[in-house]
């Protein structure tokens, strides 16, 4: 089921909490929507499902208004952070609920019920679980619990809200291989929302950053960790060294910075901002470097340093120790970035934060 | 979360002051509660059993018992009704008057019954707001079933919706909004999701409502016009047999609320063990 999203729009009272989305799903995409909270990621994620309804906008799905369908018609699996299992009924009535609820006439029979809940369990490999209560499960039963109940109804979109947000990192890794296998073998269209951008970046065909109520970029995984469109991409995804440059020439002029090893596309001439990822400066001791060392800090693997640098500008870079053996507080260095992302006069820090 | 016990060799806390304070309260509990009603059940069967029987059995108390019975069974089902209905409108829902809403149901609770009798008496009496209307009309609800049953309806409004509301405000609308992706329609929502988790609370707040409107007193006395075996609830009728000086009379009767006051005591601990 292909879904496209034209110009939707909500707003909760004054706030805007979606300002114009515009988006296109294929058919059987995995797609993740990444951005901090207050992007407006659940709210597009429940307006799909039809838990939640837009100010303005469409929303088509397979050439079908689906701002004319109620939720219930609309037959979206949808998954909740916190799971949202009925506790007064076991791993079994909870999944099979969604066939329970359907007009007599197109129910299955009692036994074909039982037969499909037993397939999925044994699917979603928890048919030990099956008389068990919510209560009596762990966070990631319970996250297979709520997946299964949400596929029992043969969703062909499936909308997973947060699905790994309560669960501790090892379980985390293993569910998020898991249900990249389910996407696989269900074909269904899946979108996800996510904080974690190391989540979304493993586990989607295509991520869509969001800020703000506005998608700031959509790409492939490694498109958007190399290519940050915007500056707020840029910040989210941990390029969070800025540095004021002047582009003249087509080259980087900046005080202290050797850009040799830096490779990026043609920019017009002007001021501009460089974005660097911490760890992607190299730092070379040179008695004449306009960067000194303030405060060194290890965290084990790696060095964590502050420097300062021309005109009061204070950064935080980070280095593997073994480079570092030769860095001590008060030496100056030289900064050679390996990859980084320009952007012409970047709106300051403080504000793209507050949206 | 309670704390584990400390081991064996932690230091022993002085046992006098914990067993001092045990013993005022099973002291007070004793003098207060439980001797003044083992005192009912004496004085009802102090004459002896025939006599009890032939208390109760009098027509104008048989007939109170038959109508305060009815007036319960006339109160609960819309109380439960209205319960639901006003705690799931605030806790699912924000609106301008909200909390005013709240204030409003709960006011039954902090006032007199009295006063709720009296306000009835204003409206629908004789030189009322509304009385001479109702007289034109011919309905009659002061001193007659309608009006006990008003005034107890307002005295027991907030029971179940105070038990309820709390219980859905913490469970929020996740698992409601879960079935109806899940195809539910509203109904089904209603009864297979929001019912089964509240219906402990649901139980228990029925239960109390119920308990108060068999022992309402102030409220009804003002409305019912105490007509002996016509309007008098249990109640009332305990009252005028004890102004009687029908003491024994009294006492029976007083037993028969007593004893529905214990079922409910009963039902309502079993209840909070289910409910943990």
């Amino acid at each position: 089921m292909s879904i496209t999203i034209r110009n939707l729009t909500r707003r909760f009272g004054q706030t805007e909490v979606l300002r114009g989305i515009d988006l296109e799903i294929r058919s059987g995409e995995l797609v993740a929507l990444l951005g901090p909270s207050g992007s407006g990621k659940t709210t597009l994620l429940k307006i799909i499902a039809g838990l939640d309804w837009p100010d303005a906008g469409q929303l088509t799905v397979s050439n079908e208004d689906w701002l004319a369908k109620k939720a219930q018609e609309r037959r979206t699996g949808f998954v909740f952070q916190h799971y949202a299992l009925f506790p007064h009924m076991n791993v079994r009535e909870n999944i099979a609920f969604g066939l329970r609820v359907l007009p007599a006439a197109q129910r299955p029979a009692e036994a074909d019920i039982a037969g499909r809940v037993a397939k999925l369990l044994h699917f979603l490999q928890i048919d030990a679980l099956a008389y068990r209560f919510p209560a009596e499960l762990s966070g990631g039963q319970r996250q297979r619990v709520a997946l299964g109940r949400a596929l029992a109804i043969d969703p062909e979109v499936l909308l997973l809200d947060e699905p790994f947000g309560a669960l501790d990192a090892q379980v985390r890794r293993d569910l998020r291989r898991w249900l990249r296998e389910v996407h696989d073998a269900t074909g269904s269209t899946t979108i996800f929302v996510t904080h974690d951008q190391e989540e979304a970046f493993e586990l989607a065909d295509r991520v869509v950053v969001m800020g703000a109520g506005r998608i700031e970029q959509i790409g492939r995984p490694d498109e958007i960790y190399d290519n940050p469109a915007t500056p707020f991409v840029a910040r989210f995804l941990g390029l969070t060294v800025e540095l004021p440059v002047v582009v003249r020439g087509g080259r980087i002029e900046a005080e202290g910075l050797d850009i040799s090893a830096l490779t990026l596309p043609a920019h017009p001439d002007g001021p501009a901002t460089l974005f660097l990822r911490p760890a992607d400066i190299g730092l070379v001791p040179d008695p004449r470097g306009s960067y000194r060392v303030t405060e060194l800090s290890s965290t084990g693997a790696l060095l964590r340093l502050r420097l300062e640098g021309p005109a009061d500008c204070s950064i935080e870079v980070e280095t593997p120790r073994r480079l570092g053996q030769n860095l001590a507080v008060g030496q100056t260095v030289l900064l050679r970035p390996e990859a980084g992302q320009i952007f012409q006069q970047a709106a300051p820090r403080a504000i793209a934060h507050a949206a | 979360m309670q704390a584990p016990p400390p081991g064996a060799l932690a230091p022993r806390a002085s046992q006098f002051v914990p067993r001092l304070l045990i013993g005022v309260a099973l002291a007070l509990t004793a003098i207060f509660v439980v001797v003044p009603m083992a005192y009912i059940f004496h004085r009802a069967f102090a004459e002896g059993w025939r006599l009890f029987a032939a208390n109760v059995l009098e027509p104008n108390t048989l007939h109170a018992i038959g109508l305060t019975a009815l007036v319960a069974v006339l109160v609960l089902p819309v109380n439960i009704a209205f319960g639901i209905a006003s705690a799931w409108l605030i806790a699912r829902f924000t609106f301008p008057g909200r909390k005013l809403l709240l204030t409003l149901i709960e006011i039954p609770f902090s006032i007199s019954p009295i006063i709720a009798g009296i306000c009835y008496l204003l409206l629908y009496g004789r030189q009322g707001l509304i009385g001479p209307w109702l007289i034109a009309h011919d309905m009659q609800i002061l001193f007659a079933l309608p009006g006990i049953v008003m005034v107890t309806l307002f005295v027991t409004a907030p029971f179940v919706m105070r038990e309820v509301l709390p219980l859905m405000q913490a469970q929020g609308s996740e698992q409601e909004q879960a079935a109806l992706t899940l195809g539910a329609s509203g109904w089904q929502v209603f009864r297979r999701v929001t019912l089964p988790n509240i219906r402990w609370a649901l139980l228990y707040g029925a239960v109390l409502c119920g308990a108060r409107a068999v022992g309402e007193f102030g409220g009804v006395s003002v409305v019912s016009g105490n007509i002996r075996g016509q309007t008098n609830t249990l109640p009332l009728q305990i009252e005028l047999l004890f102004n009687d000086l029908n003491v024994t009379g009294a006492f029976a009767a007083a037993t028969m609320l007593t004893l529905i006051a214990l079922v409910v005591l009963v039902m309502k601990t079993l209840m909070e063990m289910r409910r943990g």
